[in-house]
This record gives C-alpha cells, structure tokens and sequence, in this order.
C-alpha cells in the first residue's frame, strides 16, 4: 500500500468514526442509538408540533407609566421647596403607538415666571432623564432624553423577556426558546417558541396577561353607572389622585359595569407580593387566588388596614377591579382575589402574579401552531418519503453503474452520515425545509458521481487505459465540481444570512451537505477505486 | 448499462422551436397571473389567519363558508388539505381585514364550527382540548376520587389517551370513545370519568396561525432581498470563474425558470408559502448548477479547438454532457417525485416547485443559457469587431 494512500484512508475512517459517534454516541443497545438520535438532533416545531409566536412589546405602555411616577415625584420636590411651588397643572401626553413612544412629554402649566429657576433647577437636579423647555413664561415642558429613552425602553424588553420566562417555566414548558428577535427594524419584539405544547390559546392568554395588581383604596363607596355620572357627582371633576375603574359583574346576566371612584396611590402592588396560589374561598366554595405579602409589604398593610377598619378596599388587576370589599380587621401579610370564573382563571392567576407583572402590554404578531398530530404526520410522510426516494437512487445506480455503484453508493451514505453529525455537534435543528435541503444534498451527491463516472466513461472510449481514465476523469471532474459546489454554496450562504426561518433551516443542511459532498464524491471516492485497483498489477477492465 | 453513445444532436439550430415554447409558457403562466389578480400568496407574505381543521364525516364545506362568512369573517381559501376520498381535513384561511379581527379569527372559525355541528356545553371537547385542563377535569371527578389512583397515575392515563388521539391513523381526531378501549395500560376507570367529563367533538384543529401585516410585508420582502442576493453572488462568482456574459446567460436562465415556475403555480391554483420560496432557491441553484457543467466544458472545449464556431461547439458540449444531464435530472426527479407523491401535504407545495423546477432548469439550461451565449457573440460581438475594423 502506498504512503499516500493508506494517509487517505485513515483520514476517512476517521471522519467516518467521528462522524458516526456524533450521530449513534457510544451505543450499547438499539434503544440507545434512537435515545442518542433523539438526545442529538433536535426537530423544529413544525416536526414535533408546538406554538411559535411572536410578542411586541408596547414599549409606549412604559414610559407612559415612568411619565406618571416622575409627575407624582415632580409635585412631591416642588412641595417641599423651602417656598413651596405648586403649579396649575401637571399632565402628560399619550403615546398611543411604539412610534408614537419616543414622543412622550410632560407638561407643567401655571409656574410663575419668577419661580422658572426654581423649576429647572428642581428638575435638573432630581430628574436628570428629563430635559425642560419653556413654551410660554408660565408653561413648560419636559421630554425624555434620547439615551434615558433607550435605557428605558430597553429595560421593558428584557424585563418582559424574564416575566415570560417566569411564567414559562411556572407552566412547566419544557425546552422552550425565548430570546429578542432580530428583526432589523424593530426591537421591541420577542419570540417565543414552546415545542410540544397542547393548549396554545390558554397559554397565549397568560402569557400576554398583564398581571398589574394594585389594591387601592376606594375613596367614594357608592357604585356608579359609568365615568360621567361619577364624575358628575363630584362636582365635575374627580379628587386630586384619584381615579375611576370598571368592575365588571361576573356571573349575573344583564348586570351593567359599575364605577367606582378609587386612590390613584395604591395601598399595596404586585411587587409586594411573596407568593400567590389557588384556593377555595370556605365559605361558599368558590375558586379564588390567595396571595401573601412581603414582610415589609406586610407590616405597611397591617398599619393601613388596622387605621381603616370599615372602609372598602379594591383589589384591581389590569385597571379593572376584581372585587370590593370592607376591611372587617387588621389585616397583615394574606389577602385573596375573588369574583374569579373558575379553577382555571384561580390557577392561571397565582401563576402570573409569581411570576410577576409585564412592564408594557404585548400584543401578538405572529402565531403558528403546528397540533401534536399534525406534527407527526409530517415526520413521518417526510421521512418516509425521504427514504423510498432515497432507495430508489440507490438501486438505479447500482444497475447503472454496477460495482463502481457501489462505490457511489458509500459516498453518498458517509455524505449523510457527516450531514448529521455536524448536525448534532452543532445543536441544529432540523425542521421540514431541512429535510428537504437533504434531498437537495442527496440530488447534488449523486449528480457528483454522475459526472465523475460519465467522464471516466469517456476517456475509457477515448481509448485510455483504466489508470489514466481514472485520473484524467477524476481532474476533469473536480473543476466543475468545484464550481457547481461553490455556486451553491454561496447562494445557500446569502440564504442563510437574509433567509429567516425555515429558509436558514434549509440553507444549513444544504451547505453543510455540499461541503460534505466535495468531500465524499472527489477525496473517499477516488480513494475506494484506488484501494479496489491496489496490487492488481495490470488492470483491464473497469466496471463502470 | 448505458443509457447514450456518443451523441450528436444539433439542439442549438432548434432553438427558435425551444425559445418558441419558453415564450408560450411564459405568455401562459403570465395570462393566469393576470387573470387571478397575481400570485396567489399564502398567510406567511399576505397576512391572514389559517386553520387546519379534521371532521369525523366529510365537511358539508359550502355550509361552513355560508356560516363563516355570516359571521362578517373574510373566507379567503376553503380547500380541501389532504387529497384522498377518507380525509376529511380542511384548510380555512381568513383574509386580513382589521388587526382585532385578526387575533380573534381562530375563535371566531371554531366558535362557528362549534355552533354548525352541536357540541355539550357541559362537557369537554376530547379533540380539542390540552393535557393540563383534561386532566384537571378527569381528577375532579367522583369516578376519581372513589378509586384509589393517584393524581400522577390519572394524568398519565389521560396523557396516554391524548398520544392516541394524536397518533396516526387518528391523527388528532377520535370518532367514538369506544376506541379509547384499545390502549394499553390506561386504568378502565378513567376512561369511565373521562367519558362522563367530556365528549368526541365532531372536528379537531390540527394547526394554524396568523401572520400580522407588517410581518407579512417584511417577509416577502425579506424573500426576495434573499433572492436577489443569491443572484448577485452567483452571477458574480461565475464572472470571476468565466465571463461575465457567462454569469448573465446563468441568471437569465434561471430568472426563466423561476417565471414559468410561479406561472405554474398560478394554473395549478397552488399557494406561494414560506416554504415554497426555499423551494424557489434550491430551483435556482439546481438550474444554476446545469448550466454551469455545461458551460464548463464549453470552456475546457474552447481551450482545445480554438477555430470552431461557437454554435458547434455550444452542441459539441452540450451532447457531450447529455448522458450526465439526464442521468442526473432523472436521478433527481426520482427523489423528488416520491416527497411529492408521498411527502403530505405539508410539503406538497414545497415538493410541487421541485418538480416543475427540475424539469425546467434542465431544459433551460439547454435552450436558454446556451443560446444567449451565442446570440451574444452573433450579434454584440459582432457588431463590436466591425466597429473594431473601420
């Protein structure tokens, strides 16, 4: 055996050992070579069958509320000025869209025009996010400022990332993928992909659940019909921090919304809270969620609920009140939310008050479900199909080519095996776009040894001997190997770069597969017809 | 075995028939387009909501389009999925009207169904329901709590159930429970209290989705930035390796194919998605990759008979790559033939491009791309060496 050749054939059965740990592992039964597929080679969701969704984040949400705690703030420094300042009026505007958000601005109206320093310097000092402006002498206005924007915005998408998370993991999804998605022009979006998933649209409910708990305490204790007659009986306008919220009547038919006039401050928030679970009220069996407070949290609602006994409290989830009811005693560290509909709605919600609260609302752009069935179908006509195609290849070039068949056939087999096992190494994930890049592999593989064989054809009928058929077949071959290869290739690497999804998917196999197939059709197969042809001194005839 | 001797078959001198027949396939593929308003794009480029959905009995499909679109809902497609006389599966697609009705449009289809084919508001929906709440259920119920199971053992049974349903040939959808009867190892008892807390709803979602506008917009433009990418980089990598008018005959060809293929699909009525446009791109990289074994020995010929005329040595190449050509079409057609035939229809789309797009960017390769080689130099260049005399 020559230097070179026995150099060439350890390298290939060492990518072939590699190769064939990376797919089988270190297998001791059968059930561990498909235990260590599975382990391995991860199946997209439309294989397996899952949810993928897409969230966008309100970022808008957020800086309207961070607006509403710097005015609260903004009020609280000018009142304890050495002269006290208070001015007619602070209010914000309303960013109602994500490109509205950058827009958000505070405006405080009646300052004297001889307090102006006053102002700028009390903002300057404790409110250095925000960038004053006088519009007129008396009015002025606030904006945030470009980098305290970003920060800020920034923050609601990780925050929003974590609490989805929580909640994820608080349903006990396995496996799931939760990361920003990359698109180029928005970064408010995140994507969620939850494989083996068999109830999406509960799912998709508490995960878009806002989840903001305030329990506030209610200021007027008559209902009303709706904002204007509550705003009417106050004289036309409501009390300083002070708000009205719906509550909506469960389970009566016919019943209206009632209003009621709450403290805008809330006693206690869903920041407070040490840990929620379902329960049963014991007294009339009705499902509820049980909450317990923080120590700290505890004691300040111990305080507030021993001075107010007999007052109402309202428990308010999403700006809508759940229930209203009297402080009978002291209350500590438990409290519950009743006028649930059912276990269902008691368990999702001790789930997503663990987890905590959205910092924006999320709406959904995308959704694609792919049911657990679906899924399986589609693996298994897939693969199916996949194989019976596969055979057939096989079998034709076998009759065509006969032995040096045999040879185009080992090629293409270690051309998938080293497919898989890169994607194994890698962690890829193989989805059905992928499956068909395999094809496309399987159809470039063979087109390899095609064309490396019918050119051999022809120098043998050019009247060459076997030895200078092989070689001159062989070079000729490899140049448009090379080309057709590299074409491909890079077409496959702009796929990858600009495709998204089940494009990237089908651009991963196909490169890997092409790289693969250079490797195969010009190094391993040459290689066989070199060890077949080794120590016969005078070769004849080539099968072929 | 061989398929072809040497060969020598003056294809080049037919190609005004060849160009004839592109152009008609062209004209007609265009005069669908025209006729149906442009491609047909499925929800991922357009926007909309889909739903698969499986019936015990075939569909009564033109009641449901009735009642749907009673509903104030945008029926874009009401299709049969699965060919075959024993599927029952339907594909439900909803235009994009507003963005509300847009979230709500999967409620909206299995509210309507639900109302058109009856269901027992007391109980669950056996097809349509998820572990955890099925399970919840089953455990609540008296049946449960006289036995002596446990919670984890019911959740099991239940989950069991649910992989039955799920696997073929129910694939999703269980007609009657007495079936149920027929897998193993889940405790009699809790297909009892399964039986008193739910029922075998007469349908079953199998999947969907919705697909917003602004992502619809971005992924078609996201696909044919790809697109154009992957051309730019061929068209440049085979200038380098040839010349450029190469590269252009290259992206010609294939810009062709690419053409009659969307004109096919626009006559078979088929559906552009996301996974087509992967399709359209292995289209694009196959015909790329028949042009260039050809042009490769046009090349290596050209080195050893410098005083041929091009279009005998364009037919010289040709002929002699006609043995590889159709092996290697006809090898391929081979695998894709069986995922189009017995892929599902998943892929049905997807394995669709693949066989017009074989079959074309074969063709093309020969017709097309060869002939605007030599129309070049017949004409361009020509003209280029007479200026060159005066």
């Amino acid at each position: 055996m020559t230097g070179s050749l026995r150099n060439r054939l350890l390298i290939t059965l060492a990518v072939t050992l590699v190769a064939l740990y990376g797919v089988i592992g270190l297998p001791t039964s059968m059930q561990d070579i498909y235990d260590h597929l599975e382990e391995k080679i991860t199946l997209g969701l439309d294989l397996k069958g899952g949810v993928h969704l897409i969230l966008q984040v309100q970022v808008q949400d957020a800086l309207r509320a961070e607006a509403d705690r710097t005015i609260r703030r903004i009020e609280e420094e000018l009142g304890d000025l050495p002269a006290p300042l208070v001015p007619e009026s602070i209010s914000r505007n309303d960013p109602e869209t994500i490109e509205e958000a950058d827009g958000i601005m505070i405006t405080a109206e009646g300052i004297p025009a001889e307090r102006a320093a006053d102002f700028r310097n009390t903002i300057e000092q404790y409110f250095p996010d925000w960038l004053p402006s006088s519009r007129t002498s008396t009015i002025w206005e606030l904006r945030m400022r470009p980098a305290s924007l970003a920060l800020l915005k920034n923050d609601t998408v990780t925050q929003t990332i974590a609490t989805v998370e929580n909640r994820v993991n608080g349903l006990g999804l396995t496996e799931p993928t939760i990361q920003q998605h990359g698109r180029a022009d928005a970064e408010y979006e995140v994507l969620v992909q939850l494989p083996g998933l068999s109830d999406p649209a509960r799912v998709m409910q508490i995960l878009s659940m806002t989840a903001q708990l305030e329990i506030q305490e209610v200021l007027d204790p008559t209902p009303y019909p709706d904002l204007d007659a509550a705003r009417a009986a106050h004289g036309g306008a409501l009390p300083a921090n002070s708000e009205v919220r719906p509550h909506r009547q469960v389970g009566v038919v016919g019943a209206l919304n009632q209003f009621y006039v709450l403290n805008a401050i809330p006693v206690i928030t869903g920041s407070d809270l040490r840990n929620a679970m379902p329960g049963r009220n014991p007294q009339d069996q009705t499902w509820e969620a049980r909450f317990v407070l923080s120590p700290e949290a505890g004691s300040r609602f111990g305080d507030y609920t021993g001075a107010n006994v007999g007052n109402l409290l309202a428990v308010v989830l999403d700006n809508e009140i759940k229930s209203v009811a009297t402080i009978q005693s002291r209350i500590t560290d438990q409290g519950s939310i009743s006028g649930l509909s059912g276990q269902q709605e008691a368990q999702d919600l001790g789930l997503v008050l663990r987890a905590g609260s959205l910092p924006a609302s999320v709406e959904y752009l995308e959704e694609r479900t792919v049911g657990a069935s679906l899924g399986a179908d589609s693996i298994r006509q897939g693969v199916r199909s996949s194989l019976l195609g596969l055979a057939l290849v096989v079998i034709a070039m076998l009759l065509y080519y006969r032995k040096a068949g045999i040879n185009a056939v080992l090629a293409l087999l270690l051309n998938l095996l080293i497919l898989l096992a890169v994607l194994s190494y890698f962690g890829s994930t193989l989805t059905l776009p992928g499956i068909a890049g395999i094809i496309l592999t399987i159809g470039m593989a063979v087109d390899a040894n095609v064309l490396i064989f019918e050119r051999i054809r022809e120098e043998l009928r050019a009247g060459k001997g076997v030895v200078g058929a092989l070689n001159a077949g062989f070079a000729k071959a490899f140049v448009t190997l090379v080309d057709t290869n590299l074409t491909t290739i890079i077409a496959a690497g702009f796929l990858f770069l600009f495709g998204r999804g089940p494009v990237q998917g089908f651009a991963v196999t196909l490169a890997i597969g092409l790289v693969a197939n250079l490797f195969t059709s010009v190094f391993v197969s040459r290689m066989i017809f070199d060890f077949v042809l080794l120590g016969k001194k005078q070769v004849k005839e080539l099968s072929i | 075995m061989q398929l072809l001797k040497e060969t020598n078959i003056d294809f080049l001198g037919r190609r005004k028939y060849f160009l004839g027949l592109s152009l008609l396939l062209i004209v007609l593929g265009g005069a669908s387009l025209l006729l149906k308003g442009g491609p047909k794009f499925g929800i991922d480029f357009k926007g909309g909501t889909l739903v698969y959905v499986k019936f015990k009995e075939a569909p009564r499909v033109e009641e449901i389009r009735a009642a749907l679109s009673a509903k104030g809902l945008n029926v874009a497609t009401l299709q049969p999925f699965e060919e075959g006389p024993d599927s029952h599966e339907l594909k439900i697609d909803l235009d994009l009207t507003e963005e509300e009705v847009l979230t709500s449009g999967k409620d909206k289809i299995v509210a309507t169904l639900r109302e058109l084919y009856g269901g027992d508001e007391s109980k669950m929906d056996f097809n349509n329901v998820g572990l955890e709440t099925l399970a919840d259920r089953v455990i609540s119920n008296p049946k449960m709590a006289e036995s002596a199971l446990a919670t984890d053992e019911i959740t099991e049974g239940v989950r069991a159930l649910l992989a039955f349903r799920d696997e073929a040939p129910q694939s999703g959808l269980v007609a009657d429970f007495s079936q149920l009867t027929s897998v193993e190892g889940v405790n009699p008892d809790i297909i009892a209290a399964l039986q008193e807390e739910a029922y075998p709803g007469a349908f079953a979602i199998r999947g969907g989705g919705y697909v917003g506008p602004k992502i619809g917009k971005e992924l078609q433009w996201q696909a044919i930035k790809a697109t154009l990418f992957a051309l730019g980089g061929m068209l440049v990598y085979i200038a380098f390796r040839f010349e450029w008018i190469y590269g252009v005959a290259a992206v010609a060809a294939v810009f062709h194919d690419v053409l009659i293929t969307v004109g096919f699909f626009s006559i078979f009525d088929r559906e552009i998605e996301l996974t087509v446009i992967a399709a359209f791109l292995t289209l694009v990289g196959y015909s790329m990759n028949d042009t260039i074994v050809i042009f490769d020995r046009v090349r290596e010929n050209r080195k050893l008979t410098r005083r041929q005329p091009l279009e005998s040595l364009l037919n010289l190449s040709v002929n002699q790559t006609l043995s590889r050509t159709i092996l290697t079409s006809g090898l391929t057609l081979l695998a894709v033939l069986c995922l189009f035939l017995f892929g599902g229809e998943v892929l049905r789309s997807f394995s669709f491009a693949l066989v017009i797009g074989v079959m074309i960017g074969t063709y093309s390769s020969v017709f097309i791309a060869s002939p605007i080689l030599l129309w070049w130099q017949g004409t361009v260049a020509a003209s280029g060496g007479r200026a060159r005399r005066k």
